[in-house]
């Protein structure tokens, strides 16, 4: 089985955001940059299909800035068998440029699965995997958070809201994968001493500035000092009468 | 070009609450760009509440209908509303940041080469260009962002826009919509527990976290939830849903979902940067919790310093003589 999992280099989730000085970024000093977590899932779930067809080629590709092999490393420690970065120093917020990109990349290259992490923990733009499946026209299915695949058809369980949708289609396929469809593995010493050797191809890429202009990136609106209601048990009538006189929420 | 599309949703043959949420937003973009609101609705037949469509600002209510769009068919749903927006010639198109939302708008973005503003939590006309304004980094900074071209693609996240009542003549109109489901294919949806509201959606969150101290004892919360009389979900936080506590669509924060209620409950919860991410933008936060020193308290609009296990049934007990 030849799978394609496309992975993102961004900002830890404990990050504390600073703005930078142009006003519409974020201030990358001092940031530590991870693997998106959910493009974990999807790695994982790679070497697993992988694993079980007994043979097979996981290919790990992001798009970023020359820092990105690093992301890429990471992924191929894990156990991916080779990497490629489509270098661009400047990613549009434009999602579809960047789908664009990955799709040209991926046409034609005889993957079965084309996996994502449902969405980057940075931008939450929520999208380029279904765009990369459309621009490719291939079955998509997003926020998988359980998956069957049996020859070249496949189950896939995704959450909505107050239930779960159960979902059936062909190979080859795009999939995004959401937190519970597995535990990713941590790479192992091995796995990391394994990961310098395998191949990384960088290939430089230039994205369309896209439609989407960023006019500002600012802090949100800071929550007004609350107040301590009391102690204890006996402080929740004052607490119900507030949020019924004052806030008005009951 | 100033007319907008209201993607609407629908499930069991009656209209999602977001739909009207999806109607005040863009009858707020019609308004500023002096057009009318189409809302459109794809369904296998008749579908209850489009009626009430109208009162929210939508001059006229399209239901297209296939026998394969009983269930959410992402392929041929997206065909079908790129096909409507290109023949509508419309100046902006509102879908919902629900699940089905999320995955639809991103399909009919590419098949339009348009770009795609998700899960906005405020929207304007400005010098005649669509601007919006979405969470990013988990709510941690906002983006403001200018949609160059036409039509602008945006999903409006659940909850932001309270629905406002401004009626319209909400005309109806009915066809058929041709053309194949595609190839994936929803074959069924299995029901959440009766009465259960997703956090994503539900107007109240009691969140728990560590101080729960074991997964049994997230009966509280649950009977806390119910005393609000099926408005309100029980959330967990990462560390419980890591340690298989609570299931991952419970969980609020960065990883998790990011949720704007009107009350959110954070019970048990020191409140950890990714979490407070996740539902800071919550109208009112109330943290209870035995350590006055925990950040929490820092977003809280209320707070009780105390043993949950004491303050959270006395206040199940209160909410419940509100509700008679």
């Amino acid at each position: 089985m030849k799978i394609a999992v496309c992975i993102k280099r961004v900002p830890d989730s404990e990050t504390r955001v600073k703005i930078a000085a142009d006003g519409k970024s974020l201030d990358e000093a001092g940031v530590k940059f991870i693997l998106n977590p959910y493009d974990e899932f999807a790695v994982e779930e790679a070497l697993r299909r992988k694993e079980k067809a007994g043979a097979g080629e996981v290919v790990v590709i992001a798009l970023g800035p020359a820092a990105a092999q690093e992301t890429i490393r990471t992924a191929l420690a894990m156990g991916a068998d080779r990497g490629i970065l489509l270098q661009a120093d400047r990613i549009p917020t434009d999602g579809l440029e960047v789908a664009k990109a990955l799709a040209a990349e991926l046409k034609g290259a005889g993957f079965d699965l084309i996996l994502f992490g449902k969405m980057a923990i940075d931008d939450y733009n929520h999208q380029v995997g279904p765009m990369v499946a459309a621009l490719l026209d291939l079955p998509c299915v997003t926020t998988v958070a359980h998956l069957e695949i049996e020859g070249m058809k496949g189950v896939a369980e995704r959450e909505i809201e107050g239930g779960v949708e159960v979902v059936e289609f062909p190979l080859p396929a795009v999939l995004t994968t959401d937190k519970g469809l597995n535990e990713p593995r941590y790479p192992a010493l091995k796995g990391i001493m394994a990961a310098k050797k395998k191949p990384l191809e960088v290939k430089t890429v230039s994205l369309g500035s896209g439609g989407l202009d960023i006019l500002a990136l600012t802090p949100p609106p800071e929550r007004k000092e609350g107040k301590i209601v009391g102690e204890g048990p006996a402080a929740v009538p004052e607490l119900v009468r507030l949020l019924r006189e004052e806030a008005k929420v009951l | 070009m100033s007319h907008v599309l209201a993607v609407l949703e629908q499930r069991d043959g009656a209209l999602r609450k977001v739909s009207y949420e999806v109607v005040t937003g863009a009858r707020r973009l019609a308004d500023a760009l002096g057009g009318s609101v189409d809302a459109l609705i794809l369904a296998s037949g008749a579908v209850k509440g489009t009626e009430q469509v109208g009162r929210y600002g939508a001059d006229k209510v399209i239901t297209l209908t296939n026998p394969a769009f009983a269930l959410y068919a992402p392929e041929g749903y997206a065909r079908t509303v790129a096909e409507r927006i290109t023949s509508g010639s419309y100046g902006a198109v509102v879908f919902a940041a629900s699940a089905t939302g999320k995955d639809l708008a991103p399909r009919v973005a590419a098949r339009l080469g348009r770009p795609l503003a998700q899960d906005v939590v405020d929207l304007a006309v400005e010098n005649g260009a669509v601007t919006v304004i979405r969470p990013v980094y988990a709510g941690k900074a906002l983006l403001k962002l200018k949609v160059t071209g036409t039509p602008a693609l945006l999903s409006v996240r659940p909850n932001v826009f309270t629905p406002v009542e401004r009626p319209k003549a909400g005309s109806q109109e009915s066809a058929a919509a041709a053309g194949p489901a595609g190839r994936v294919v929803v074959k069924v949806i299995k029901a959440a527990e009766a009465g259960t509201l997703d956090v994503a959606e539900a107007p109240i969150i009691v969140s728990g976290g560590r101080g729960l101290k074991e997964p049994a004892n997230f009966k509280v919360l649950e009977e806390l939830a119910a005393a609000f009389a099926g408005r309100a979900a029980v959330g967990a936080s990462r560390a419980v849903v890591d340690a298989g506590w609570r299931p991952h669509a419970d969980q609020v924060g960065q990883t998790g979902k990011t949720v704007s209620p009107t009350l959110y409950v954070a019970v048990g919860i020191s409140g950890a940067i990714q979490h407070l991410a996740g539902m800071r933008t919550s109208k009112v936060i109330v943290a209870i919790n035995k350590d006055k020193d925990a950040p929490i308290f820092k977003v809280a609009d209320y707070g009780i310093v105390g043993d949950l296990f004491e303050v959270v049934p006395k206040l199940t007990e209160e909410i419940k003589k509100l509700h008679g």
